[in-house]
């Protein structure tokens, strides 16, 4: 094995390569080669670090130095300063918190990272996730190993079981007694399904895992196949995803290469083979029902659980589903134990949960925490902060299945059942921020929007409940909203609750009833003051120039669509006639000194 | 344009011999057959649920369900402007306005009659650390502006350009 003395590692992450960090790594690779360094140094292209916000990232070991936003140009001065010189470059590097009293050397004590605990992303970001060696040395596939030949499959699902595994795409059921129920089926014929289809807007830790460390999800479905006494597994992912689709496919190539699929694994008898299956565009083939429907060719519409799929699921027979991070923290719970698991997390709650922190916060990025962390220190600790100095509002959790939890309730610790005690919900982990400027009348209609547009049409509670909410959301935000429609919305929400037939539709109303409990009042200057004060929403929204600020220069009126501005090029202030403004915002785009503002 | 369907039905065959016409494969199939036609023709669709034994409402019934299924010819550039949540409250909705008023589309009308732009939004790319995001066919760009979207525009329309004069 060839020795070298640097590692750089370059994160080619969907975030980061749209930053042209694949002509990063050819850059290090030609320039290395100039300064005849090519076998002391070597550039390995990774998966995400998390750290999307500031990419591209490109980190230097054995010192574990990050680099944030590296450009083609500063390439040639990481070499020469740093793996030449032995100088950190400090422009590159980023204190990412106010909390951070120097500049970090070592990635892992950046506050970014230090309040995290990586289970399921263990190495992403660490090794080529199109190398499966790299996996291996990284105790890859020890766990499949241990369990074929030193256990039956009842002690994998026992130890799955102790570890307290919850699944980490939406309900949280416990993970073991599914596979108890689908081990208990006797027939010949079983399914093992991977859930990739991560709909959830927000949410791209399910992306992040099969893109940075795809080995992972096959040794994990390689286990379960082995505990519940099945041959063929199925991973759904979406087409929205390219990348991943294209790193799992190497990755299964490779394991069939090196014996770890297919007959005979590991020459103990035990047959497993995985094909992947492609998403074409349903948010609710998220649901298990309508993703094994999807599977099978069909519309990807729900069916009545019991049976549930355990039961009798893909083709009729017994089949379990996991999303792409439970899976993920199988090998670890098999490789070393559940209890040690189980050690991490809550009393209901064990383990970690990957977040995708989002929105109106400074670090935008993967973060995986311990449960039992508290919204503040996933905002502010890793997230640093609201940008702007900004005033925080909320953060949004669950995706649109869930809900909104306010700043009185930062303290909370994070688990399933907290998040839902405060009228939010797991779901998958998008974790969206939202300042003063977000108007949460607005985000509840956005939510209700993508579920009208995703609704599959089955059951009337949801396909039309949904709709007359969003018309009445449609209402209050036009400025045409009564008192009464507040009531008639948390009527329909508890009906369409009770009365849908999936996940989907039970769940839809949430961001309704979490942003009519929290913030009624911003629902009432809707409806009774008409205004939106964040000025988000149009219709409510007049907008103002300052007088103070106000320069005479007349671009505003120059710019304005339908002449509502009135006043003389230096000499007089001018004003906006709200009766004649259409309300376009060409003033305020317009405005050089920002003396235009909306109200 | 009927002289064409005997060299396009050939490709069609293809597709279904490699999934040895099983019905439980209909998404992949029509998958790969719009990724040779753009977009899934009402003929070939009927072929396809004749080759499968399935009824033809069937195939409809898969090709309507999914959005990623288009029974219209789509642009050249197919321009989509995320709208996932990190984005919306980042204002991807100035973006997706700036595009309309630039291309002179809609929510109605999404492909220009040049065929060379379609206008869609999409629900979250994952791509949550550089909202606002747009995707170009697969080309991410991100961190997106109202300057920054009309300069893509140019340099497409440039290419373009260069392209005709070729």
């Amino acid at each position: 094995m060839e020795i070298f003395r640097a590692h750089v590692l370059v994160c080619t992450g969907t975030d980061c390569a749209a930053s042209n960090s694949v002509e990063i790594i050819n850059t290090f690779n030609g320039s290395l080669i100039k300064h005849n360094l090519e076998k002391e140094i070597k550039v390995i292209r990774t998966d995400c670090f998390g750290a999307c916000e500031d990419g591209p990232v490109v980190v230097v070991y054995p010192e574990g130095v990050t680099y944030y936003r590296v450009s083609l140009k500063d390439v040639e001065d990481i070499i020469t300063e740093h793996l030449i010189n032995g100088r950190f470059l400090s422009r590159l590097m980023v204190k990412r918190s106010e909390a951070e009293a120097e500049l970090p050397v070592n990635v892992e004590e950046t506050s970014f990272f230090k309040k995290q605990r990586r289970i399921a992303l263990r190495n992403c970001g660490l090794i080529d996730p199109e190398n499966i060696e790299e996996y291996i040395a990284r105790d890859g596939y020890q766990g499949l190993a241990k369990a074929l030949t030193t256990m039956k499959p009842a002690d994998v699902i026992n130890e799955v079981k102790i570890s307290g595994l919850r699944g980490r795409g939406g309900g949280g059921f416990p993970t073991g007694n599914k596979w108890d129920f689908a081990a208990k089926q006797v027939n010949e014929t079983k399914y093992v399904c991977c859930n990739a289809d991560e709909g959830d807007p927000g949410a791209f830790m399910d992306r992040s895992i099969l893109e940075g460390d795809p080995h992972s999800l096959i040794e994990a479905m390689a286990l379960a196949a082995y505990a519940i006494g099945s041959k063929t597994g199925y991973v759904y992912v979406r087409a929205e995803y390219p990348t991943a689709v294209k790193r799992l496919k190497i990755a299964i190539a490779q394991a069939k290469e090196y014996g770890l699929l297919g007959q005979n694994i590991l020459g103990t008898g035990f047959e497993f083979d995985m094909e992947i299956r492609l998403g074409a565009g349903a948010f609710v083939c998220g649901e298990e029902t309508a993703l094994l429907r999807s599977i099978e060719g069909k519309r990807g519409m729900p069916t009545p659980r019991p049976p549930f799929p355990a039961i009798k699921g893909l083709f009729g027979k017994p089949t379990i589903l996991n999303n792409v991070e439970t899976y993920a923290n199988i090998p670890v719970i098999v490789h070393s134990g559940g209890a040690e698991f189980a050690k991490i997390g809550t009393d209901k709650s064990k383990g970690t949960k990957v977040f995708a922190l989002g929105g109106k916060v400074n670090n935008v990025g993967l973060v995986e925490i311990p449960m039992g962390t508290t919204v503040r220190e996933i905002v502010y600790d890793i997230g640093g902060g609201i940008p702007n100095d900004k005033a925080f509002k909320a953060v949004q959790t669950g995706g649109p299945s869930g809900g909104c939890i306010p700043a009185n309730h930062l303290d909370t610790p994070i688990d399933y059942d907290n998040l839902i005690a405060l009228g939010s919900m797991m779901g998958s982990g998008g974790m969206i921020v939202m300042d003063e400027d977000t108007c949460m009348v607005d985000i509840a209609k956005f939510f209700l929007e993508f579920t009208v547009e995703e609704s599959c049409g089955k059951c009337a509670p949801c396909r039309i409940g949904t709709k007359r909410m969003l018309e009445i959301l449609e209402k209050i935000t036009s400025g045409k909203g009564e008192l009464s429609d507040l009531d008639d919305l948390e009527r329909l929400a508890v009906a369409i609750k009770a009365g849908s037939l999936c996940g989907l539709g039970q769940t839809a109303p949430n961001p309704v009833l979490s942003t009519l409990h929290y913030f009624k009042n911003e629902y009432i200057s809707h409806v009774v003051d008409k205004k939106c004060e964040c000025g988000v929403c149009k219709a409510l929204t007049n907008f103002f120039i300052i007088a103070d600020k106000c320069r005479k220069c007349g671009l505003c009126a120059k710019k304005c669509p339908v002449g509502c501005i009135s006043g003389e090029v230096g000499k007089t202030v001018f004003e906006i006639d709200p009766a004649k403004c259409i309300k376009c915002g060409a003033c305020e785009e317009a405005c050089k000194f920002s003396a235009v503002i909306r109200k | 344009m009927r002289n064409d369907f005997p060299v396009k039905f050939d490709r069609v065959c293809e597709v279904l011999d490699k999934h040895k016409c099983d019905p439980n494969k209909l998404i992949a199939i029509l998958q790969e057959v719009q990724e040779e036609y753009k977009y899934l023709p009402e003929d070939i669709m009927t072929y396809i649920a004749t080759a499968l034994g399935i009824s033809p409402g069937s195939v409809f019934g898969v090709a309507t369900f999914y959005s990623h299924f288009t029974l219209e010819p789509k642009g050249k550039y197919v321009i989509k402007v995320c709208d996932g949540t990190a984005c919306h409250v980042r204002k991807s909705e100035e973006i997706l306005k700036v595009l309309e008023k630039e291309l002179g589309l809609s929510g109605r009308k999404k492909t220009s009659d040049d065929m060379i732009f379609t206008l869609e939004t999409v629900a979250c790319l994952g791509a949550c650390g550089l909202a606002p995001v747009v995707v170009v066919n697969d080309e991410v760009h991100g961190s997106m502006t109202k300057e920054k979207t009309i300069e893509l525009l140019n340099r497409i329309r440039e290419q373009e350009k260069q392209e005709n004069n070729k």
